[in-house]
């Protein structure tokens, strides 16, 4: 099967990096009023030469965002369904060796879940899991797809990287899109970090958007958990990563978060701070590269981080999340994957948006192929 | 005055209609409907609440003059704009559907094959059928045959603002047309869709333009005198274009 590994591997980290950092104002400013960028700009605008222009690639991103978006932000909520995991990830709550309680929720707690997120408002869901494929394998995602599919227009999962077929079956039963994030492009970093279980395995999860792709998926979200290594070296290779699938499966739609790490129990301090504006230049930097592209943010981020985001190129984003399974009607917060920032409820968050003049959107999609 | 514009059994005075996204809220929305004097307004079916009465795209459309146009937006096949059409029908009891297949995410391309195939079903099925195609003028024919009651090639990608950059296509699209040539994508400014109706197209679709405009209610207002003023130019037959003045000194004054 040819995939992104191909491309991927004639590629050098260090060498990567020394590029973006040898980045001059010179090719700063080409890329600033270039139409269409290629991978060179943006490398030129993630890197520290960008830092003086960064109020001009603000403006920018919001003329594009607004130009393809509109006044609109898309609104989504996350639904843990488990918090069992076989891996052992070093930045994580679920983590194998993290004596918290485990807990999958049964299809009655699924729908009481599923029913305060109505309550809310939402139309989007995105349900996550750890990696657990006995228990919560694709037998169990199928049955929570099909349990809940009449009361969301659209479905995504962020959950255990699959193979083909599987992915097929999920299609095929309503699922819409799925987030599929390399933590670290870094291969002896990634392995550092995920020394145990099926995530161990760098190529597999590399290779899965490809999977994906092949099956037809409608969507896929991309990123990297920016903490375990060097911002600048792994968005690049996001944005390689990007452009390949872009190419290769041109009828899919993509996205990119943008998870900085947060505190959580068993804790990793991040090896590679980045602050805030170094965020909101990777998030203009993805704008101006591609007008496109869907940029999605989190409750990790503060208050104050997001209200101000939803101009800069975000088009999506979700609120009052809770990262542990049964998180929002049936238990307390001790078995999160981490901690939020953002606190606010939904309808605070709403009001913010229309505040400054965003249209909320809760519903932009449908299913039209009759489920089978 | 202009002349009507009759689409299947319907007639527009308005040669301009608007697409119902990218606004900032749904109050101001209705607002640049109202302004642009529009009669046929499109909305995607992704988009709404079919099943609910109070939906608020739908609620805010609810006026006497204006007829609904729900689009497949969103769709990657045939087979699913069939379905979703069909689903539209029977919730919104309108048998007209603007047919948009477009597999491409990012330039949203529409697909010619699927495109042809949907719209011979449609139009066996009994509806109204305004496909969005590239300006294509033998796909345009291709349509006519098998009885779209329109067509609405591109100007530019949509949302592009760009303006006619098809105008060679568009010019044979309409010269040839049987049926109604409404310009669809990529009209960014009043003067791109006055432009559009001086060299015959039938209507236009905006809605990025007005949409994301500082003023959404002045743009609306302004493309509906700049369709007006287009229109009442194409009527009133410009005069034509000369490339050179005329000599002063003829060539063939000898012979006479």
């Amino acid at each position: 099967m040819h995939t992104f590994k191909a491309l991927f591997d004639t590629h050098n980290w260090d060498s990567t990096l020394k590029s973006i950092f040898n980045k001059t104002t010179a090719e700063v400013k080409q890329a600033l009023v270039k139409e269409k960028l290629n991978l060179e700009d943006f490398k030129a605008l993630i890197s520290p030469a960008a830092k003086p222009f960064l109020e001009q690639m603000a403006q920018k991103s919001n003329r594009l965002t607004k130009k393809k978006f509109g006044n609109t932000i898309q609104m989504y909520a996350p639904m843990y369904l488990s918090n069992e995991c076989q891996n052992i990830c070093t930045y994580c709550g679920f983590s194998m060796t993290n004596k918290i309680p485990r807990r999958t929720l049964t299809d009655p707690e699924i729908l009481k879940e599923v029913a305060f997120l109505k309550e809310k408002g939402y139309d989007h869901i995105l349900l996550v899991t750890g990696e657990a494929n006995q228990k919560v394998g694709v037998a169990y995602l199928k049955n929570a797809i099909e349990l809940i599919r009449s009361q969301f227009s659209n479905i995504t999962i962020e959950v255990q990287p699959l193979n083909q077929e599987e992915y097929e079956l999920l299609i095929e039963n309503g699922l819409y899109a799925v987030l599929v994030y390399q933590e670290t492009y870094h291969r002896h970093e990634y392995k550092k970090h995920h020394p145990k279980g099926k995530k161990s395995n760098f190529d597999y999860r590399l290779e899965t958007p490809d999977r994906l792709g092949k099956a037809g998926i409608h969507k896929i979200g991309l990123g990297a958990l920016f903490g375990l290594e060097d911002w600048r070296a792994d968005s690049f290779f996001t944005a390689l990563h990007l452009r390949y699938l872009q190419k290769t499966y041109w009828k899919t739609k993509y996205s990119i978060s943008f998870p900085r790490l947060r505190p959580h129990s068993g804790g990793l301090e991040p090896k590679v701070e980045m602050t805030d504006t170094d965020l909101v230049q990777l998030i203009c930097a993805f704008r101006l590269f591609d007008e496109d592209i869907e940029l999605s943010m989190s409750t990790r981020e503060s208050e104050v981080f997001r209200n101000h985001i939803v101009h800069l190129g975000t088009t999506s984003i979700s609120a009052e999340s809770k990262t542990s399974p049964g998180g929002y009607t049936l238990e307390n917060e001790s078995l999160e994957q981490f901690e939020i920032s953002d606190e606010r409820s939904t309808e605070e968050v709403v009001e913010m948006l229309k505040n400054q003049g965003l249209e909320v959107v809760w519903k932009d999609w449908s299913q039209f192929e009759p489920i089978q | 005055m202009n002349n009507k514009l009759k689409i299947a059994d319907k007639e527009f005075t308005s040669r301009l209609f608007v697409g119902t996204g990218k606004f900032s809220s749904s109050a101001q929305m209705q607002e640049a409907v109202l302004a642009s004097g529009s009669e046929l307004v499109t909305m995607a079916l992704k988009r709404i609440d079919i099943h609910n009465e109070e939906d608020d795209i739908l609620t805010h459309l609810k006026h006497p003059h204006i007829h609904l146009l729900p689009n497949t937006s969103g769709v990657r096949t045939a087979k699913e704009a069939v379905f979703g059409a069909t689903l539209a029908r029977e919730a919104l009891g309108t048998n007209w559907v603007k047919l948009e297949i477009h597999p491409d995410p990012r330039y949203l391309l529409p697909d010619p094959i699927e495109t042809l195939k949907a719209a011979a079903e449609l139009v066996k099925l009994g509806f109204v059928v305004m496909p969005y195609i590239h300006a294509d003028p033998v796909l345009c024919k291709r349509l006519e045959d098998v009885g779209t009651q329109c067509v609405m090639p591109l100007g530019a990608p949509i949302g592009s603002n760009k303006g006619l950059r098809t105008l060679e296509f568009l010019e044979i699209i309409i010269e040839q047309s049987n049926v109604p040539v409404i310009i669809d994508a990529g009209i960014g400014s009043p003067s791109h869709a006055a432009y559009a109706l001086e060299i015959g197209a039938d209507a236009v679709l905006v809605n990025t333009a007005i949409a994301v405009s500082q003023n959404p209610v002045a743009m609306a207002k302004a493309f509906k005198m700049a369709v007006e003023a287009g229109r009442m130019g194409y009527e009133a037959k410009l005069a034509p274009i000369k490339n050179q003045a005329e000599a002063s000194s003829p060539l063939t004054s000898f012979l006479y």
